[in-house]
Formats: C-alpha cells, structure tokens, sequence
C-alpha cells in the first residue's frame, strides 16, 4: 500500500514537472497563437490581455499560498467585489488612497477568515464560505446593488487604463511587483517555509514548535489583501466599482492554481508556476476568441465556461498521476 | 492534518443534541414570526415557503450524503441547470408532441440520466483517481451550467406544460407537491442511510477512510454511490424550479444552490469531517434557512443582509458543533 503522509521522491519529481509543463504548454500555445493569428502578438491584444488577466493572477496568488498552507479561501471573488466598491469611492482622493483603501478592506475580509479559522477553529471552507456570503452582502449594501463610477478625473484610471513604457499594463507591473515579493517571502523567509510544512503536515509543524497560527493568519491576511488588489484593478480596469462581479472567480483561482502544479493537499507549490497556470487559462480563452474571429469555428460564449472546464478536467487527470488514491493490496 | 474522529455511528437515535438545537432554533423562530410577521400565519404563506424550501432541502439530503462519507460536491447547482435544460428539450420537441404521457415521462429519463452521468462522473474522479472532491466536483461546477447553456443556446425556455408543471406548481392535500416529495426522499435516503448495508459502510467511510477500507468496505463503490444519489438528487431539483417557472433559465437555474445546501447540511449536523449522515437534520437546516430569510424579508429587510445573516448562522452552526464535538 502507498504510505500517504510519507515524502515520495518519485511523487515530488513528478509534480516538479508539473510546474515545468505549465510553462511549456504556455509556450507552445503562445507559438501556436502567434503562427496562426494576425494580431495575436499584437500591442493591443498583448497589453488587454495581461491587463484582464491581472486580476486573475493576482488572487491566484493568494489563493496558491492559502492553499500551499493546507486550506481554501472560497471569499475572494465576493472580497474583490467589494473591495471594488471602496476603490470606487475613495476614487476621488487619487490613486494611492483608494488602491490603500481597496487592499485594507480586502484584508479586514482576510482578518475576519483568520480570526474563524485560527481562533474558533472553524474549517477554512465554511468560515471562508460564510465570508463570502458575508462580503457579498456587504458590497451589496454599501453600494445600493449599484454599479459605482469611479472619478475620471482622477489618477486612480492610470492603474487599470493605461500602460507603462507604452505596453505594459500598470496591473501587471504591480501584479508582478506582489509576484516578486511573495516569491521572495515563500523561498527565503522562515514565515514562508512555515507555510509550507504547515501545509505538510500541521501535527507535524506544531510538534517542531513552528508558529503555525502565525503562518495561517499571514496566508488569510495575505489572499484577503490579494482578492482586494483585484478589485483596485477591476474597478480602475472597467471605471466602476462593482459588487455583482466576482462570482466563480474563486473557482478560477483554485484552477489556476491547480493547473500551476501546486497539490491541494497543501505543502506544496510555487508561485513562478501559479503565474503560468493563470496565464494558461486566460490564453485558452484568448485563442478561442481569435478562432472565432477567423471564422474557423463558431463557439458562443458559453463554450468558454465548457471548455475551461475541460481544460481543467485534463490537468486533472494528468495531476492524478502524481497523488494517488489508497489502494487496496 | 487534524485527527480524524472516530465516532461510533448511531443512525437510530432520531433527534440528536443538534437535532434538538435546531428544532428550538425553528420553534423560536415560528414563535417570532407569529407574533411579529403580518399573515404569517396563512396558508399562503406556508405555501411559498414550503415550495422554496423543498429545492434547497432536497439537494442538502444529497449533500449530507456526500458529507457523511468525507466529501463535499460543489457541481449541484450546475446539474440542477443541466437537468433543467434537458427536460423541456425533450417534451417541447415536434415528434413527442402526440404523447404527453411519453413526454414527461421521457423528460424526466433523460433528464435524470444525465444528472445520473455527472454523479458517476465525480464519483470517478474522487475514488479511482484520489482527486480531491473539491477540485473534482469544480469541473462540473464551471462546464455543466456551460453544457446547459450550449445545450439551450443560451435562451430562457418557456413552456406550457401541465404534465409536467405539476411537479413545481400541484397542490396534493392542499400543500405543494414538492414538499410532499421532499419528505419522501428524506425517508428514503433516511432508510438507506440506516437500514441498509451501503448506510453503514458509508458512516464507516467518512468515520475513517483507511480503516473502513481495511475492513473490507467496498469504498470506491460507496463513494461513487453518495455522488450519484446527490446528483440525481439535484437533478430533481432542477426539474422542480424549472416546473414553478414554467420557464427553463440555464443561466439562474441552481446558482449559488451549492451554498445553500452545505450551508442546510452543515446547519443540520453534519459533520464537515465525515461520519454523520443526519438526513431529518438536512430538511430542517433548510428549513431554518428559509424561515430566517423570510422572516428578515417580511420584515422589510433587505435581501443583501439576508445574506451576511445566512452567514452568520452557518458559523455560528459550525462553532457550536466544533464545540459539541471536542
């Protein structure tokens, strides 16, 4: 029988490769991308396409860590939201505040998902089911279910509008400047390799005196913060705040994740890969509107959400390889 | 990885300590609203509130389940869309138009099959492959409302069809269908869950999955099982909200239902751990989910702080069994 809980050199190349394929299959789909379409490495469909994708990417982040520590953070999608209705308010009072404000709100969320799983012991999935219920609400509220213009004449557009050196988007430099930090903070600080033996195995972490609730606090605080990044960015990216939005992304996160090689199970992952797996999905997309730009095919909309679907489906199954069930004898 | 609780599973003892909670919680509650709502205590307003908890208590049934054995399904909402969309599909099409009788009857065969297909799918995926039932219940979350949607082409499909209508709109004893149905499945799946072989070994399964399988449970089968019931039961529920409307929207139809019914299963006393199955406790989760948003709603509160009270309750819920538990 395999030992589950036990370190499986085989099992850890395996999913080494995994990262490592993320980024292959990135690349071969981009080289298919730019052989087969016109304006595919285009200017524009290059800055649109990272500037819509950096919200993504940017709670992907925070959910790859939440996740590397053994839990989930189902609130994301509906903290975004709100978050998005703050940013929007605050637009007047220029870009910083209302980017602070966006990302303080997004961690109250977080500090309240902390405070249900670390102090009442409340399992990660229902204490962050409740916040997202609680979050959705909330946007709700504030924002009298309306959609909340943002200021134009403010500097808060210059994030989600317009680019740096002419081509890349402000999202993705921030987007990359977080990436950067977290990769910093997961290889280099003991708070970032707590979260992993954490995810590992938390009996085993508290045994070896490790400040697990410090870790877990940080991750929730961390994907909190994150989901509010996201929507400083949706709000600056689409001029309104806007407390609908945000449903299923969660489920997105958690894919990009998935597909980034990190295992649910918690222990492992990395953030270079949860990039390239967020990109992957977004690209899938991207390709698929430009096959129905030449006309090739004709898939509506709601192809997309099947597609992503299978998409994911193969991850899967290539990713069963690495974690197997118990097996009889 | 926290211990897992071995509790001895006793599946005869009918009203359990939060069995008991729950039903002060509801009597409160009915008291409340007797006292403050205005027609709270009319036939019609049972009425509505009986034909909107049933869809919600009916996938919860499933959703205890799927819990019970250590799982969790995340897919119902968009099964209940699917089921939805394949039904009106099949009786609005030209050549069964002669038979009703045929019609509704094959609508609700293929329906269900479908339903049936997602429930064997998850279960696939999570016992032979190890997926976790997270990330496997996810890929139906996001493409079945898409197959739903493609199926449909995206339109609202409105109908006109008493055969089939009856399921979301009849009355039998003056109450709606649907929450006569809803008390039969519950026993149905109470039965099962507690008279019959696959009742144990699911109990055993989610008390200690390794230990289960070293004592022979079939655990694959069993977890395919609880995924296949939860599914077909969502599929029915599907097929109610589509009979209320008198309209199929694979775009609404089950959002959010996956919520909604953990938040009744966990309410109800299931265990996220696994190892419980308190299916009477499912329905009267559901219950007192509805009857909170009811009474907030006639009381003039808005729909937007329902919902931070839904999850309220659901911590609060889950605190008190953590509690109960250690």
């Amino acid at each position: 029988m395999l030992n589950n809980d036990g370190f499986d050199l085989r099992r850890y190349l395996r999913s080494d490769m995994q990262s490592v394929g993320a980024w292959i299959a990135l690349a071969l789909l981009i080289a298919f991308g730019l052989l087969r379409y016109e304006n595919f490495g285009g200017a524009y469909n290059f800055s649109s396409f990272l500037n819509y994708n950096a919200m993504f990417i940017v709670i992907s982040l925070g959910m790859c860590f939440v996740i590397m520590s053994g839990g989930i953070d189902l609130s994301v999608g509906s903290v975004a939201a709100f978050s998005s209705v703050v940013a929007a308010y605050l637009s007047p009072h220029g870009l910083s505040v209302a980017m602070f404000g966006g990302v303080a709100a997004g961690m109250c969320f977080g500090a309240v998902n902390a405070f249900f799983i670390v102090a009442m012991k409340i399992p990660p999935f229902i204490a962050t089911l409740a916040t997202m219920l609680a979050a959705k609400g909330g946007a709700l509220v504030i924002s009298d279910a309306q959609t909340i213009a943002i200021d134009w004449s403010s500097s808060f557009t210059v994030l989600g509008m317009q680019q740096a050196w002419g081509i890349l988007p402000w999202t993705i430099v921030v987007t990359l400047l977080i990436a950067l930090c977290l990769w910093l903070v997961l290889e280099h600080t003991s708070l970032g390799r707590t979260v992993l033996a954490l995810g590992g195995s938390e009996d085993a972490s508290v045994l070896m005196g490790l400040s697990v609730y410090r870790a877990q606090i940080f991750v929730y605080l961390l994907s909190g913060a994150c989901a509010g990044m996201a929507g400083v960015f949706l709000a600056s990216g689409f001029g309104a705040g806007q407390p609908l939005e945000g449903i299923g992304w969660e489920l997105t996160a958690i894919a990009s994740v998935v597909v980034g090689g990190t295992l649910l199970t918690g222990g492992k992952g990395s953030v270079l890969a949860t990039i390239a797996g967020a990109l992957l999905l977004g690209l899938v997309f991207n390709i698929l509107n430009f096959e129905n730009g030449l006309g090739t095919i004709n898939l509506s909309a709601y192809w997309q959400m099947v597609i992503r679907g299978g998409f994911l489906f193969v991850v899967i199954l290539l990713q069963a390889r690495v974690s197997r069930p118990l097996q009889p004898h | 990885m926290s211990a897992t609780p071995v509790t001895t599973a006793r599946p005869k003892v009918l009203i359990d300590t939060t069995m008991r909670n729950g039903l002060i919680v509801l009597l409160i509650l009915f008291v409340f609203n007797s006292l403050m709502t205005p027609n709270f205590l009319q036939m019609q307003t049972l009425s509505v509130n009986i034909s909107q908890v049933a869809t919600i208590a009916i996938v919860a049934i499933g959703m205890t389940l799927v819990i019970a054995a250590g799982g969790i399904d995340l897919s119902v909402g968009a099964v209940m869309a699917l089921s939805g969309a394949l039904a009106p599909l099949v009786f609005m099409s030209d050549s069964l138009q002669a038979s009703p009788v045929l019609a509704v009857f094959l609508a609700f065969a293929v329906a269900l099959s479908a339903a049936l297909l997602c429930g064997l799918f998850n279960g696939y995926l999570i016992s032979h492959l190890g997926v976790q039932p997270i990330i496997a219940t996810l890929i139906l979350f996001i493409s079945g409302r898409g197959i739903a949607q493609v199926l449909t082409n995206g339109n609202l499909q409105t109908f006109d069809y008493p055969a089939f209508s009856v399921i979301g709109t009849g009355k039998f004893l003056a109450l709606p269908v649907q929450g006569w149905l809803m008390l039969f499945l519950a026993a149905a799946v109470y039965w099962v869950v507690s008279k019959t072989p696959f009742g144990r070994y699911l109990l055993a399964l989610g008390g200690n999955e390794k230990a289960a399988l070293l004592s022979g449970v079939p655990v694959h089968r069993v977890k395919i099982g609880t995924y296949v019931i939860c599914s077909l039961l969502a599929g029915i529920a599907g097929l109610i909200v589509v009979a209320i409307n008198s309209a199929s929207d694979a775009a609404r139809n089950g959002e959010l239902m996956e919520l909604d019914a953990i938040a009744a299963a966990v309410v109800g006393g299931a265990l996220l751990q696994g190892g419980r199955a308190p299916i009477f406790g499912a329905v009267l989760g559901a219950i007192i989910i509805q009857l909170v948003k009811y009474t907030l709603l006639a009381n003039g509160i808005e729909d937007e702080v329902a919902l931070i009270a839904k999850a309220g309750i659901i911590v609060v819920a889950v605190y008190f069994q953590q509690s109960v538990k250690e």
